[in-house]
C-alpha cells in the first residue's frame, strides 16, 4: 500500500499498486482483480486515476507499428507523448492534437479525450485514433474502431479508463516541416476584447490565452491572446531540455496574494503585440521545464478547475466567474481560456462549443466552497466540467453535464465493464 | 553498428539502454526471462533503426544453459563489443532476514548467477582482445544498512568481483563497467514511495550507454549518487549502527 493522489495532490488514498510487465499478465489480473483503474503517469489532477486498486501501465511503452511514409503509429497504452514525439518529430510528424504536457501517456490522453490549443480546428485526440487494443473486464482482448465496435470506441474515449484497460493506441499523424513555431501575441484589456479577438483569430491553427484574474475593475479579464503556426522552413529537431525540478514541497501559502499578483502583472505587460519564433517545446509545453511544479503548492494540494460555457452564455457566465473568484480572495496562479470547435459523438468528451476556462486554486476551504457555486452556475448555464481535472463534481452535476451518460453505462454493461473498472471519481460520480 | 548483448533486457533500465542502441543502428541480442516482454522489446528496436534483433528465452539463474546455448548463436555473428548484465530482484527484507530459502534465492539471483555470466563472457572478450563488460550493481552494494543488507551484500559482491575482472581483463583491451544506479522508478520499486531521489529509467539507460560510449570503469547514476554515497561511506561505523537510514 502507498499513498496515492492525483496531479493536484488532494486527499491521497492509499493503494494497492499492481505492475503488468505484458498485456497477458494484464489479461490474469483484470478477471481475478478486485474492481480497479488503469494509470499512467498521473498527470490527471483529480481523482480519476486513483482507486483502492491501481494498474501502472507505465512500462507497457513499445513502439509497435510505424509507417514513416504515412505517419501512422501504433504504440503499448503507456508510452507517453514526450517518447513518441522523441521518435517521430526528428522524422518530420507531430501529434495532431497535444495536451499542455507532454508527459502523459496515449493511454491516458485517449481515457480523458484530451485537448489542445487547435481544438478549434481539429477537436481531440480521440478524433485521430484509428483503433485501440482493449483488454475487457472478463480478460477477451478487443480491437476497437470505427468499423469494429464502434460504441465502445465512443465510450472509451473521453471514458476515464472504466471501459477497460487501454493496451495499445493507433494514431494517425500529422506531417511536421519544421520544429520552429510562429508566434504572435495580442495584449487585450478586458474580457469582452478577449473574446472578440478568439473569434476575429478564428483562423489560427493554435490559440489560447492567458488570463490575469487578479485585474479587477475596468481591466476584468485582460490577458494575452497568443497565436501560434508551425514555420514551414527551419530545422527538424528533438532537444529536450533538462528540466529543473522543485525539489521539495514549498511552504503552504508561498503562491500567496503579493507573488502572484506581481507574476500576473508581469506576464501581462510582457504579453504586449508582438511576433516571436518558438521552438516546439517552450510553446506547447512551457510547464515541463518545471518537473514536479505541483510542489509549489505544497503539502496540502491544489484543485484545478476546469470549465465550458456555450457561446451564448460565456460573456456573462465568465464575468460572474472572475468577480466571485476575487471576491473569495482565492485568485489562480494561472487562468487558461480558450475557444472550443464542435462537440464529438463520444460519450462523456469534455469539449462543446464555447469557451472554456482553466485556473487552479491552493486547496483552502475557500476554494472549495468557491468551486462549488461555480459548479452551479455554470451547469444552470448549460455548461460542464472537466473529469479530468475534477475531484469533487457531484453526481447530479455529472449528470447534467455529460447527458449521455446513461449511454455510456449501457456500453460498459455490454461489454463487461461495470463493476470491474472504478475510481473514486467514478465512485462519487455514481458510475457502476 | 555495434553489436550489443543484454543479459536480463526487460529490466526497465536496460529497456531505455536497448532503444538507444537500436536508434543508433546497433545490432542486439537479447537475453531474458519473459518472452512477451522481449518480443515487444524487439519489435520497439527494430522499429527505431536496429541493424538486427535477435532475442533468446530462458530463466537467467540457469546458467549452465545459457553456456550450453550461447556458442551455437554467436558462432556466425560479428564479435561481441558491448555486454550488460542488468537483471536483478529487490528481495523483500522481512523474508530474506528470516528465511534461509528465500535469502538464497536472492543471493542466486544478484550475485550468484550474475558471476557466472560474467565468468563466461570474461573469456569470450578475453579472447576477442576487445569489448565491454558492464553490469548493473547498486548504491546499495557501497554499504550495509539495516532496510536492505541482503540486497546490498550481493551488489556489493557484484562489484568486488568485476573490479577483479577489470583487472585481469585491461591487459586485454576489455573494459569492465560497474554501473551504480540509486533509486529507479521501475516495475522493482513499484511497492516504495517515490521520493526526489527516484530517477526516471530513460535516465538512468542513457547515462549507461553514455557511459560505455567514454570508458569509464565505474559511474553512479544519477550522477548525485556519487556524492551521497561519499558521504555515506565516510561516516564512522560506530556512527553509522546508530542511524536509521
Amino acid at each position: 500500500m502507498m499513498p496515492m493522489s492525483g496531479w493536484g495532490r488532494v486527499n491521497p488514498h492509499p493503494a494497492h499498486v499492481y505492475t503488468p510487465r505484458h498485456g497477458n499478465e494484464l489479461a490474469a489480473w483484470v478477471q481475478n482483480a478486485p474492481p480497479t483503474i488503469a494509470r499512467g503517469l498521473g498527470r490527471s489532477y483529480g481523482d480519476s486515476a486513483v482507486a483502492e486498486h491501481v494498474l501502472a501501465m507505465q512500462d507497457l511503452d513499445w513502439l509497435q507499428h510505424w509507417n514513416p511514409a504515412t505517419g501512422e503509429l501504433a504504440c503499448a497504452a503507456g508510452m507517453s507523448l514526450d517518447a513518441v514525439l522523441a521518435f517521430v518529430v526528428p522524422q518530420g510528424w507531430f501529434l495532431p492534437v497535444t495536451p499542455g504536457s507532454r508527459f502523459v501517456t496515449l493511454g491516458g490522453a485517449v481515457a480523458s479525450d484530451v485537448h489542445g490549443k487547435n481544438h478549434h480546428v481539429h477537436g481531440t485526440f480521440g478524433q485521430h485514433v484509428r483503433g485501440l487494443t482493449l483488454r475487457l473486464g472478463n480478460g477477451e482482448r478487443l480491437s476497437v474502431s470505427a468499423t469494429e465496435h464502434p460504441d465502445l470506441l465512443a465510450a472509451t474515449c473521453g471514458g476515464m479508463g472504466l471501459t477497460g484497460v487501454i493496451e495499445a493506441v493507433q494514431l494517425q499523424l500529422v506531417p511536421l516541416k519544421s520544429s520552429t513555431m510562429h508566434v504572435t501575441y495580442h495584449q487585450l484589456p478586458n474580457l469582452t476584447a478577449l473574446l472578440a479577438s478568439f473569434t476575429e483569430h478564428a483562423q489560427a491553427t493554435y490559440s489560447v490565452a492567458w488570463l490575469d484574474a487578479w485585474q479587477g475593475g475596468a481591466g476584468l479579464g485582460r490577458g494575452v491572446l497568443m497565436l501560434g503556426e508551425h514555420a514551414t522552413q527551419g530545422p527538424l529537431q528533438w532537444r529536450a531540455p533538462r528540466a529543473w525540478t522543485v525539489p521539495v514541497d514549498m511552504p503552504h501559502g508561498l503562491l500567496g496574494g503579493p507573488v502572484l499578483r506581481a507574476f500576473n502583472a508581469w506576464t501581462y505587460a510582457r504579453g504586449k503585440n508582438r511576433h516571436l519564433q518558438q521552438d516546439l517545446i517552450p510553446y506547447f509545453y512551457p510547464l515541463d521545464a518545471l518537473a514536479q511544479w505541483n510542489r509549489l503548492y505544497g503539502r496540502r494540494g491544489f484543485y484545478q478547475y476546469q470549465f465550458v460555457v456555450p457561446h451564448a452564455a460565456a460573456a456573462t457566465l465568465l464575468t460572474q466567474v472572475l468577480r466571485a473568484i476575487q471576491e473569495a480572495r482565492v485568485p489562480p496562479l494561472l487562468a487558461v481560456l480558450k475557444a472550443f470547435g464542435a462537440q464529438n459523438h463520444h460519450l462523456l468528451s469534455f469539449p462543446m462549443p464555447g469557451y472554456t476556462l482553466a485556473v487552479d486554486f491552493p486547496a483552502t476551504e475557500a476554494a472549495a466552497t468557491l468551486m462549488d457555486t461555480l459548479d452551479h452556475w455554470v451547469h444552470d448555464a448549460g455548461g460542464r466540467v472537466y473529469l479530468a481535472k475534477d475531484t469533487r463534481l457531484s453526481q447530479r452535476h455529472f449528470r447534467q453535464g455529460y447527458p449521455q451518460w446513461e449511454a455510456f453505462e449501457a456500453v460498459r454493461a455490454k461489454y463487461h465493464a461495470a463493476g470491474r473498472f472504478a475510481s473514486y471519481q467514478s465512485k462519487r460520480l455514481g458510475l457502476a | 553498428m555495434k553489436f550489443v548483448v543484454i543479459v536480463g533486457a526487460t529490466s526497465a533500465m536496460a529497456q531505455h539502454a536497448a532503444r538507444q542502441w537500436a536508434a543508433r543502428g546497433d545490432r542486439l541480442l537479447l537475453l531474458g526471462r519473459h518472452a512477451d516482454v522481449l518480443q515487444a522489446l524487439a519489435q520497439d528496436c527494430q522499429l527505431r533503426g536496429a541493424a538486427a534483433v535477435d532475442t533468446l528465452v530462458h530463466d537467467l539463474d540457469d546458467v549452465a544453459h545459457w553456456q550450453q546455448v550461447l556458442p551455437a548463436h554467436l558462432t556466425d555473428a560479428p564479435p561481441v563489443d558491448v555486454v550488460l548484465l542488468a537483471y536483478g530482484v529487490l528481495p523483500v527484507s522481512d523474508e530474506v532476514n528470516h528465511n534461509w530459502q528465500a535469502l538464497q534465492a536472492s543471493l542466486h539471483t544478484n550475485m550468484v548467477s550474475p558471476l557466472g555470466h560474467l565468468a563466461w563472457w570474461a573469456d569470450r572478450l578475453q579472447a576477442q582482445g576487445r569489448g565491454t563488460l558492464a553490469a548493473i550493481g547498486s548504491v546499495a552494494g557501497d554499504r550495509g544498512r539495516a532496510s536492505n543488507y541482503a540486497y546490498g551484500a550481493a551488489k556489493s559482491g557484484l562489484a568486488t568481483y568485476m573490479q577483479g575482472l577489470r583487472q585481469r581483463l585491461h591487459r586485454h583491451s576489455v573494459t569492465v563497467l560497474t554501473i551504480k544506479p540509486g533509486w529507479v522508478d521501475t516495475p522493482m520499486t513499484a511497492g516504495i514511495s517515490k521520493n526526489a531521489l527516484f530517477a526516471a529509467p530513460e535516465r538512468v539507460g542513457g547515462d549507461i550507454v553514455r557511459a560505455i560510449d567514454n570508458g569509464r570503469d565505474q559511474i553512479y547514476t544519477p550522477w548525485f549518487w556519487a556524492v551521497i554515497m561519499r558521504l555515506v561511506r565516510a561516516i564512522p561505523e560506530r556512527v553509522f549502527r546508530r542511524l536509521s537510514l
